[in-house]
């Protein structure tokens, strides 16, 4: 039985007289891959980044089981600091022996090995969000979060992302929210797809319970016709 | 077999391409020298032609033996050095006051809402106009003449680094403490670094204010320095060692440019590095 990591109950945020969320309420378990999807302005980012603890709630609980876990967030743009090196980047220009190697070990494993002196500037959009991923994983987080991280790559290498993450997440067994508006990568990635609507989550989609793409298909049309159907 | 017909063609086309030696001088060494070296010839010509009296117009010939002289009898070292020492001074101590205000009220709000609209307002009145309050209350002394100097210096220094740390991407401080960054380090690996260009260009700019107003300062009220002798040297009609003080002047803004620049190429490589992928 899998064992429960994060409750969001009733978790609201206002900006002034704006709500961006709206008593969402979400369970997400031990290793699960959750993909929060929804039409621009619909609050999933919003509740990305009162998970991340950027930001506080209006009103409403966030509730941790056994305490708040290590969290790591990768942006939508890849945020690294363009006056330090790929390996500089991953490990914030600590010099300690363990951390270089650790660092090293991450930029391996996201196929950048042989980039570690060179300036983000000199890289590609995909190989800035490798770096960005290693950066992420450096602190062995338990929650990865992917606030819409392969919106601005080109179809192959999103694709590419898109596995290199999943076999990360998969081989580290790491709970993980990826907030897209992309349905089919959310099929593709998720083991569960939580439709955000209106600034409250109101639909949900087991994707790993139909292991036949066909049906994945199926699943992935059900999904956006609750997104975009009613709204158009 | 192929490779090889690749490698001899490639070996062929270099040999066609290989321009004799003196065509390898690169025009962008060459092409800033163009300029004044045409302007110190024609100076040269106007003057040894007789087209401009020597006495209104020395040549630069003329300049440099006046130079040679004042140099041997240690007028012209004694009077760079207290020049330069009253630049350095004023430099450093302006810089440093306006970098820190700029330090704390770029990262301090309730700092900012204090003092920054007073400051603001002082920096507009033109710090050139203080020379009587100066001479009033400090005397012609070096306080006054580094006072001065260090006025003139803080204002562009505060400037450029109350913006430049106002203007580092908040999303990159957010990705630091998000990261779990210590304020220290968030000053240390992004604030700075992030503020750095925009602070060294007000250094730049200061450098320029910095010898602007010694050399008002100077010429105005002081017993030495390059000013001092300009106007001294203007009461004898000598008009070579005014022409000496104007030079002196150009070279030592020129080589504080290329010091600022230098520091800017040193601390800001990463900006000169573009797609290898």
């Amino acid at each position: 039985m899998t064992e429960t990591m994060l409750t969001v109950s009733q978790l609201t945020k206002k900006y002034a007289d704006k709500t961006a969320l709206s008593n969402a309420n979400l369970q997400i378990d031990q290793g699960e891959f959750v993909a929060l999807v929804g039409m621009s302005g619909g609050g999933k980012s919003t509740l990305l980044r009162l998970i991340a603890g950027l930001e506080e709630p209006t009103s409403g609980v966030l509730t941790f089981a056994g305490g708040r876990p290590v969290i790591r967030v990768m942006f939508q743009n890849d945020r690294l600091l363009p006056w330090m090196t790929v390996l500089q980047n991953v490990t914030f220009k600590q010099q300690a022996k363990s951390l270089q190697q650790q660092g090293q070990k991450m930029l391996a494993l996201v196929g950048l090995a042989d980039f570690t002196d060179v300036y983000p500037a000199q890289l590609s959009g995909g190989q800035k969000q490798r770096v960005a991923l290693a950066r992420a994983l450096m602190a062995r987080p338990q929650l990865l979060l992917l606030d819409e991280p392969l919106g601005a790559l080109d179809a192959l290498t999103r694709r590419n992302m898109q596995d290199l993450i999943l076999s990360v997440c998969q081989r580290q067994q790491l709970t993980t929210i990826l907030v897209t508006h992309d349905v089919q990568e959310a099929a593709r990635m998720a083991d569960r797809i939580v439709v955000i609507k209106d600034h409250t989550n109101l639909y949900e989609e087991r994707v790993r319970d139909h292991q036949d793409p066909a049906e994945v298909a199926i699943v992935a049309e059900r999904v956006l016709q609750e997104i975009v159907g009613e709204a158009s | 077999m192929e490779n090889t017909a690749v490698l001899n063609k490639t070996h062929s086309l270099d040999s066609q391409l290989k321009r004799p030696r003196w065509r390898q001088i690169s025009w962008q060494k060459v092409l800033p020298w163009i300029v004044p070296l045409t302007l110190l010839v024609t100076w040269q010509a106007v003057v040894s032609f007789g087209w401009v009296a020597s006495s209104t117009l020395p040549s630069p010939l003329a300049v440099i033996q006046d130079g040679i002289g004042l140099i041997v009898d240690g007028t012209l070292p004694k009077n760079i050095s207290i020049s330069l020492y009253r630049a350095t001074m004023g430099l450093l101590i302006g810089g440093s006051i306006g970098f820190l205000l700029g330090f704390v009220n770029g990262l301090s709000t309730h700092m900012r809402a204090l003092t920054d609209s007073s400051i603001q307002m002082l920096r507009n009145i033109p710090h050139l106009s203080l020379i009587p309050v100066v001479i009033l209350t400090l005397g012609i002394g070096e306080i006054a003449k580094i006072s001065l100097v260090a006025v003139g210096v803080m204002f562009p220094v505060y400037i450029n680094t109350f913006h430049g740390i106002r203007s580092v991407d908040p999303e990159l401080i957010e990705m630091g403490r998000s990261y779990g960054l210590s304020r220290q380090a968030l000053f240390t690996k992004i604030i700075f670094p992030g503020a750095l260009p925009t602070i060294l260009m007000g250094l730049r700019y200061a450098l320029g204010v910095m010898w602007t107003t010694l050399i008002v300062a100077e010429t105005m009220a002081a017993d030495s320095g390059i000013g001092y002798m300009a106007t001294n040297a203007q009461n004898f009609m000598d008009m070579e060692t005014i022409l000496l003080c104007i030079v002196i002047y150009a070279l030592l803004g020129k080589v504080s440019d290329l010091i600022a620049k230098n520091i800017e190429t040193l601390a800001l490589g990463w900006q000169q590095q573009k797609g290898v992928h």
